[in-house]
């Protein structure tokens, strides 16, 4: 590094600023989008560490240091709320992938047009719906007195059952009611890969006399597999984000079902909304994302180590 | 949006256009049959069976409420809920449209919501986007990690509800809703991802010509981008119509009408809002057929956009693809 470099180099700052000044002007409202509704409100994460109340604001208020983490520490919260939000994911995303791609190597088996339009059309239909919608047909479904469930429980002669005092069953009716809802939409993308093989493998696997099984054991999983290994990596960073609309709206209030059912988003939810509890919510939220953040870092290392290119930077 | 969206289309984006030309051009003539033998037969079975029945799956709760909107109270009480209408009514229906401001206010709101939303969200992010696809542009990399990282680390629920409700004094207001569903990273990752649809060779005629990068936008790079654009906008129309969260949290009771997806949310939560929401409080709550006016309510805040849906779907679906494959 020469001395000359500095100046050179701001001045092609300069430069590159004016260059591309009408650029730079169409990044603006995203940018101050962002600025405004992500950037602005990370100080106040600051209110993990305090006892935070309404009149002294974020920075008067008295600060605990790490109280409030232990409080949740030996409470049992922060340990029931990972357990949850982890295993709910990992089963979403396991079983998601393996319906997926079953469902995507079968679309590509149906030959009649009109058949696939109208089997697509309908499996995308639940991903459109809003999620309040959702906890309706779980009800209609699953409640006690005039659910379909029990009704066809009682015509067979069985005894009806208390679905929603019932915490073990919940983790199977929420999987069932997740992969209902993102099964079909999430097959697509496995479907445009299965279309992105090339034809020739195929004809190659034919002159070799390959069976239906062959060919999908050979040709297809194989070509698969680096979208699944992406989609599987990049699913480990979210893995501390749950599907929060559908537990709310499947679950929300009920106390009994918490055990089983709560996760990092419901719980900060319940404590802003309706508890007003800033303090907890905030010492939830943060351990949620530094932990969700470490997770990403992890998953991105281990994307560069596989290939370069589809790491995220 | 969900999260597992994001790196559902960031990913596919990604890694088809990771492949080359010749692999991308194949994808244009998807493979034939070339020769049936029976696994070929039964494999093509058993993808019959399998997808009508997961067809019908996804289906038969919607038929479900749909049935239980137009069955009588006394039927769902007896016998409960079930695939067909039982003992065939209009009742629900009638109550709802007796005193319909609540629901026709509601639409309002959403649909306003919804395709403003949509058009300054898409306009803004296509805009980005095209910056950021722009390789002549030197601070593309610092301002997509800037945008990115707002996915990597968050404030969080409370301090961001303290921000927006108290700081910026949002509380109340459709605004607080409004704008912070104008867009999110990974749309913006996607648009820029879709972007690579345009060659290249265009923008450079254009500043040949002595076009201006926003003239080059708006004027050669806009119109080749449809796809994208119906693909990115109907997300964003998604979640705009489907919004009952950010509502829930900013607007709450102090605002008369609420957006549609969370009028029906208060519907089916709480008995008041049910009573409220049909004829006025002089109806005593022991009359109401609540169970099927829930399901009516659910079938008039669901109904438009599902028979949209088909007519959409078509755009979504070639839209992902499209955007996956030529990239």
């Amino acid at each position: 590094m020469s001395r000359t470099d500095a100046p050179q180099r701001r001045k092609s700052l300069i430069k590159n600023i004016s260059n591309s000044r009408m650029l730079l002007l169409m990044c603006v409202p995203a940018i101050a989008f962002f600025v405004v509704f992500n950037y602005c409100p990370m100080p106040g994460a600051w209110i993990a560490f305090t006892n935070f109340n309404y009149t002294d604001g974020i920075f008067g208020s008295p600060f605990v240091g790490f109280k409030n983490f232990e409080f949740l520490i030996k409470s049992g919260q922060l340990w029931l709320l990972t357990r949850n939000t982890i295993l709910y994911n990992i089963a979403f995303i396991v079983l998601g992938n393996i319906l997926q791609i079953a469902l995507a190597i079968m679309l590509n088996e149906i030959r009649m047009k009109h058949f696939k339009k109208i089997s697509q059309t309908v499996m995308f239909l639940p991903y459109f719906i809003s999620v309040v919608l959702v906890g309706v047909i779980a009800f209609n479904l699953l409640n006690y007195d005039t659910g379909a469930l029990n009704a066809l429980i009682e015509q067979t002669g069985g005894d009806p059952i208390k679905i929603y005092s019932a915490a073990g069953l919940w983790p199977i009716i929420i999987i069932l009611v997740h992969l209902w809802q993102s099964t079909g939409y999430g097959s697509i993308v496995y479907f445009a890969a299965i279309m992105g093989i090339d034809r020739g493998l195929f004809e190659a696997a034919a002159i070799d006399g390959a069976s239906a099984w062959q060919r999908i054991r050979y040709v297809i999983l194989p070509s698969l597999k680096p979208t699944f290994v992406i989609l599987l990596l990049f699913s480990m960073g979210g893995i501390m984000h749950g599907n929060f609309g559908l537990f709310w709206n499947l679950v929300g209030n009920n106390a009994a079902l918490f055990q089983t059912t709560d996760i990092i988003e419901t719980s900060v939810y319940r404590m802003v909304l309706s508890q007003n509890n800033f303090t907890t919510s905030t010492a939830v939220g943060l351990y949620q994302s530094l932990f969700g953040f470490a997770l990403v870092m992890l998953a991105n290392w281990i994307v560069r180590r596989i290939n370069k290119d589809y790491a995220l930077f | 949006m969900r999260s597992s969206d994001l790196t559902v289309a960031r990913t596919v984006t990604e890694a088809v256009t990771a492949l080359p030309r010749k692999r991308r051009a194949a994808v244009a003539n998807p493979p034939r049959a070339i020769r049936l033998d029976r696994s070929d037969l039964v494999l093509r079975a058993i993808s019959y069976t399998s997808i009508t029945l997961f067809a019908l799956f996804c289906a038969l709760p919607f038929a479900m409420i749909i049935s239980a909107s137009f069955s009588s109270e006394a039927e769902i009480m007896r016998s409960g809920f079930g695939l067909f209408p039982k003992d065939f009514t209009l009742t629900a229906y009638e109550y709802i449209f007796k005193a319909p401001q609540q629901i026709i206010g509601s639409y309002v709101v959403t649909i306003v919501m919804t395709v403003t939303g949509t058009a300054i969200g898409l306009f803004v992010i296509a805009m980005t986007g095209f910056a950021l696809y722009r390789k002549d542009f030197p601070f593309r990399n610092y301002i997509s990690f800037f945008i990115y990282f707002t996915t990597l680390f968050s404030a969080g629920l409370a301090p961001t509800f303290l921000w927006v409700a108290r700081d910026l004094g949002l509380r109340g207001s459709y605004l607080a809703v409004f704008l912070q569903l104008l867009m999110t990273p990974w749309l913006i990752i996607l648009m820029k991802n879709f972007m690579r649809t345009v060659p290249y060779e265009v923008i450079e005629s254009g500043k040949v010509d002595g076009a201006g990068d926003f003239r080059i936008f708006a004027q050669l790079s806009l119109p080749m981008m449809k796809p994208a654009l119906a693909t990115v906008g109907l997300f964003l129309a998604l979640a705009y119509w489907n919004e009952w969260y950010l509502s829930s949290l900013y607007l709450g009771s102090t605002v008369e009408f609420k957006p549609l997806q969370y009028h029906l949310y208060n519907v089916i939560n709480t008995a008041n809002a049910l009573r409220n929401s049909v004829a006025g409080s002089n109806v005593s709550i022991t009359e109401l057929p609540s169970n099927t006016l829930k399901m009516a309510s659910a079938v008039v805040a669901t109904g438009p956009i599902l028979l949209l849906y088909p007519f959409v779907q078509k755009y979504f679906v070639s839209g992902i693809t499209i955007g996956a494959v030529k990239g």
